[in-house]
């Protein structure tokens, strides 16, 4: 059989293909266990070259297992000598197989054998399971191996650093791997001018971690050229973070001068242009969070994939809610009351009273739960500013608010009645001007714009029956500080106020900086009666 | 003489309505502390309480009547003098307390001891002292409304602004007040008062004396409005109130004027704290909520503003409903507040006793009208 020789002589390589193939493949399987195995025994100094051995496999498994290890978490069966992951589950352990990662169901400890390490060994493995991560197919997992370097700087891990370095494509993480490089080389006893260059690198990261390091390496170092390039790094990080912290307290200023100014702005219309001190401004925010809780409640039952849409639903609803109860409001108690101010004031607290307790009445008192739309969830990073999407909406949302009004006053007829009758009430009326009808309208405007408020409120505070109370005398406050009658007074009083409590916490704390900024204003109204941006002229008295 | 001149500055009703709160004043303890509990005109010890507590709130809403009814000066923030006069009580009290705290340290009181204070804040010193706790119940709420009024009276803050500023006030001493730091007990404030004077403060004797001391600082404040409300001085304030400008270039200091009622009334309602406390038995820095404030506000506006009676019978109506009310139906009450304030700002802006006044010039203006 001629043609049987050919076969004949391909059968051999087709085996050796097979049988290589199969030795590769059972080579590594067969050195895990073997490895592994080595873990579980030997003294310390033998464990230490398995955890290296292991680390250096490149096994997919290497990771969990040694991360096991470090926790304490490696255990040996007694009946069958298999190496488990055992993690609490309750009283008892969930067991997984160490090798293949398959669940191994549940035990005490009592039939397992810990596999026990040392302070010395844990290093070992943190820098080992450090290095595995730095090659991971997982850009994410590198990168956040890189920063974990960057922390340790550790001199151990430089040989890691660089081969993954001379692997890595990503410029970012490329960039997070050479700074941990050079934290590393700080710790390592390289050559003085390697070290300068680190601490360069190191400087020009200018967190709190580069701080650290630099102050480390400023306090260890034997060189006095190390020694002062890494203070002066330390001190230049120092100026950096002084001022990534400034501004993160202008932005948390702003946020709240944002809210400030939502719950003021509708009450700079009300007080500001027709004088009336309406106590029941915080009851309408309230009334608008409200109607954010029923525009909610009504699409999580019947139209739940409109949920995100909530928001823009319940902003024209609070808008006519409040404003509707706001005009109720003018022409049922306060027309009665001009050129009574203190009177309305309090007419229109006991309204606040009868409000809160009417919805107390329906909701009940505790606090109902507003969820936030996925568009306001999360955050994002400028630089070491932490920005949250929610903060950022209202903020954005409290100036298109403002922007929308001044366009109304001064581009609309109403807004030009309005500004008639605030300068000159007899003289607009003379002119035909309807007062009553502005006057009804004003107010129900400056209701409406505080349910606004509310819907944005609904978002960052509690709903409850008493939202509106917190925010009465900060937005009066507001008003006063700004000058009354006048919005850019508002705007301007509000980021202020918002800016200078933040900036006011982190030494006096929270509720001692509300109590300077209180008194800062009282002191404040005693020096310019008429705040900030004071009207002038006859429409003053 | 002095006498003589303050009986003379009241009208007949005054006089008459001042010894009817002496009257109260006795009558109530005695009968309290003759009669045996199962006899008709026994008058059982919680409504001695009660009405000692009403009696201190009556002063202080004269108080707020002396500043608005007569001078036009709205203050939201007079719940904050009040609470004031009633902290200083409250550290003379709690001083008495001694040994005898749960931690029976004889110089610290027990908040101080549970904060890990090692030795008394300066501010506690003196306050041992019955005499130095009095004079301080009227000293420290004069003095902050000294600082207050002349500040604010001098650079012409009128109006809401001012209202506007001393609700303002009392809401940052409330935030103060709550908090720990302060070493005044903080949120949860002082209570579990032993004695005063070496009476125990729940001896139905000291709470008797307590509640005559009410009547008298009532009738006392009475007499006193009555005689600076009568005089010259006080035809001047009343002008303040209704034409501030024209005063001022008639060549008067207003602010002057204001400022001395401002801490007249500032301190009555100091005394009116510091007698409140020991009948209730505790003061915490809700006492400076600016609600209570302007609760009190409404007591004047219920009885009738610029009248000295009416303070004190609006005081008496809306507590009264407030106690029955926030027994029988609390659900009500916040309601009933509420209109309250509307329906009395709304048709009875003379309040109460206007309310008499204005009935008997309507049957009045019938008789004059029938001859004819």
């Amino acid at each position: 059989m001629p043609f049987l020789r050919p076969l004949a002589m391909l059968l051999p390589a087709l085996a050796s293909m097979l049988a290589s193939g199969l030795i590769a493949a059972t080579a590594f399987a067969a050195d895990l266990p073997a490895l592994v195995g080595a873990l579980t025994t030997g003294s310390f100094g033998d464990r230490e070259t398995a955890i290296g051995a292991l680390a250096a496999s490149g096994e997919q498994r290497a990771a969990p297992i040694l991360e096991a290890l470090a926790a304490g978490q490696l255990y040996v069966r007694k009946s069958d000598n298999l190496v488990l992951i055992g993690k609490p589950d309750g009283n008892q352990l969930a067991l997984s197989e160490a090798i293949s990662g398959k669940s191994a169901g549940s035990g005490s400890e009592a039939a397992l054998d810990r596999v026990r390490v040392n302070n010395r060994l844990r290093g070992v493995i943190e820098a080992a399971v450090g290095s595995l991560t730095l090659m991971s197919p997982d850009a994410k997992v590198r990168r956040e191996a890189a920063e974990a370097l960057f922390k340790r700087r550790d001199a151990s891990s430089l040989s890691a650093l660089d081969a993954a370095l001379a692997a890595e494509k990503d410029p970012r993480i490329k960039r997070a791997m050479s700074e941990a490089r050079a934290a590393s080389v700080l710790a390592s006893d390289a050559p003085t001018s390697q070290k300068l260059d680190a601490i360069a690198l190191v400087r020009e990261r200018a967190d709190r971690d580069s701080l650290g390091v630099l102050e480390a390496t400023a306090g260890s170092a034997t060189d006095p050229e190390i020694k002062t390039a890494a203070a002066a790094g330390a001190s230049a990080v120092r100026q950096t973070l002084a001022a990534w912290e400034a501004a993160q307290n202008v932005w948390y200023g702003i946020s709240l001068g944002s809210v400030l100014l939502l719950a003021a702005i509708g009450l700079a219309i009300t007080f500001g242009t027709m004088g009336v001190i309406n106590m029941a401004h915080g009851e309408m925010v309230m009334l608008g969070a409200y109607t954010t809780f029923v525009v909610q409640e009504i699409i999580r039952t019947s139209a739940p994939h409109l949920f995100d849409a909530s928001l823009l639903i319940a902003l024209p609803l609070a808008f006519v809610v409040a404003g509707g109860i706001g005009i109720l409001i003018e022409r049922g108690i306060i027309r009665f009351l001009y050129g009574r101010p203190l009177d309305t004031l309090l007419a229109t607290w006991g309204l606040s009273l009868v409000l809160q307790q009417a919805v107390r009445s329906i909701f009940g008192s505790s606090n109902r739960e507003v969820g936030a739309p996925s568009w306001m969830s999360g955050a994002f990073q400028v630089g070491q500013i932490n920005v949250t999407y929610g903060r950022l909406w209202i903020v954005v949302f409290s100036l298109i608010v403002f922007v929308a009004l001044i366009a109304l006053l001064r581009k609309t007829p109403l807004g030009l009645y309005m500004r008639a009758v605030t300068q000159n009430r007899p003289m607009a009326s003379a002119m035909g001007i309807r007062t009553p009808r502005v006057d009804a309208l004003t107010f129900g405007l400056g209701s409406g714009i505080a349910g606004l408020a509310g819907v944005a409120l609904s978002q960052i505070d509690n709903v409850s029956p008493n939202l509106g109370q917190g925010y009465i005398i900060d937005s009066f406050m507001v008003v006063v500080f700004g000058g009354v009658g006048n919005l850019f007074g508002t705007l301007i009083g509000a980021l202020t106020l918002g800016v200078v409590n933040k900036f006011l916490e982190p030494y006096a704390g929270a509720v001692l900086g509300k109590i300077l900024v209180l008194v800062f204003i009282i002191l404040f109204i005693q020096r310019r009666p008429r705040g900030l941006f004071a009207l002038k002229g006859r429409s003053v008295e | 003489m002095i006498t003589r001149f303050l009986w003379q500055g009241m009208d007949r009703s005054l006089r008459l309505f001042v010894l009817l709160v002496l009257a109260i004043g006795v009558a109530l303890p005695l009968l309290n502390q003759l009669t045996p509990p199962d006899s008709a005109f026994h008058v059982p010890a919680w409504l001695l309480q009660l009405m000692g507590k009403y009696l201190c709130y009556a002063l202080l809403a004269l108080a707020v009547d002396l500043v608005w009814g007569f001078c036009g000066i709205l203050s939201l923030g007079h719940g904050a003098f009040f609470a004031l006069g009633g902290y200083c009580m409250g550290m003379y009290l709690m001083r008495q307390i001694g040994s005898r705290g749960v931690y029976g340290n004889p110089l610290l009181p027990d908040f101080m001891v549970f904060l890990n204070y090692k030795e008394l804040p300066w501010f506690w010193y003196g306050f041992n002292h019955f005499w130095f706790a009095m004079a301080m119940v009227v000293v420290v709420p004069s003095l902050l409304a000294l600082a207050l009024g002349w500040f604010a009276f001098r650079s012409r803050v009128t109006g809401v602004y001012l209202s506007i500023i001393t609700q303002a006030m009392t809401f940052a001493l409330m935030l103060a007040f709550f908090r720990n730091d302060m070493g005044l007990g903080g949120n949860n404030g002082m209570t579990d008062f032993k004695e005063i004077l070496g009476f125990s403060v729940q001896a139905d004797g000291t709470r008797a004396v307590l509640y005559f001391a009410s009547a008298v600082a009532l009738a006392l404040g009475l007499i006193v409005s009555a005689a600076v409300v009568g005089s010259r001085f006080g035809k001047a304030l009343t002008a303040v109130r209704d034409a501030e400008s024209r005063m001022r270039f008639l060549g008067y200091r207003v602010e002057g004027y204001k400022l001395f009622v401002f801490v007249l009334s500032a301190a009555m309602a100091g005394i009116a704290g510091a007698l409140y406390v020991p009948q209730v038995g505790i003061i915490n820095p809700s006492e400076f909520s600016p609600a209570n404030s302007i609760e009190a506000v409404l007591w004047v506006a219920v009885g009738g503003r610029g009248t000295l009676i009416g303070p004190v019978i609006g005081a008496f109506i809306v507590n009264f409903g407030k106690t029955w009310l926030t027994g029988a139906l609390p659900e009500v009450w916040l309601f009933a507040l509420g209109a309250l304030f509307i329906v009395v700002t709304l048709l009875l802006p003379k309040g109460v006793v206007g309310l008499w006044g204005q009935l008997k010039a309507r049957s009045q203006a019938k008789k004059a009208r029938a001859p004819a």
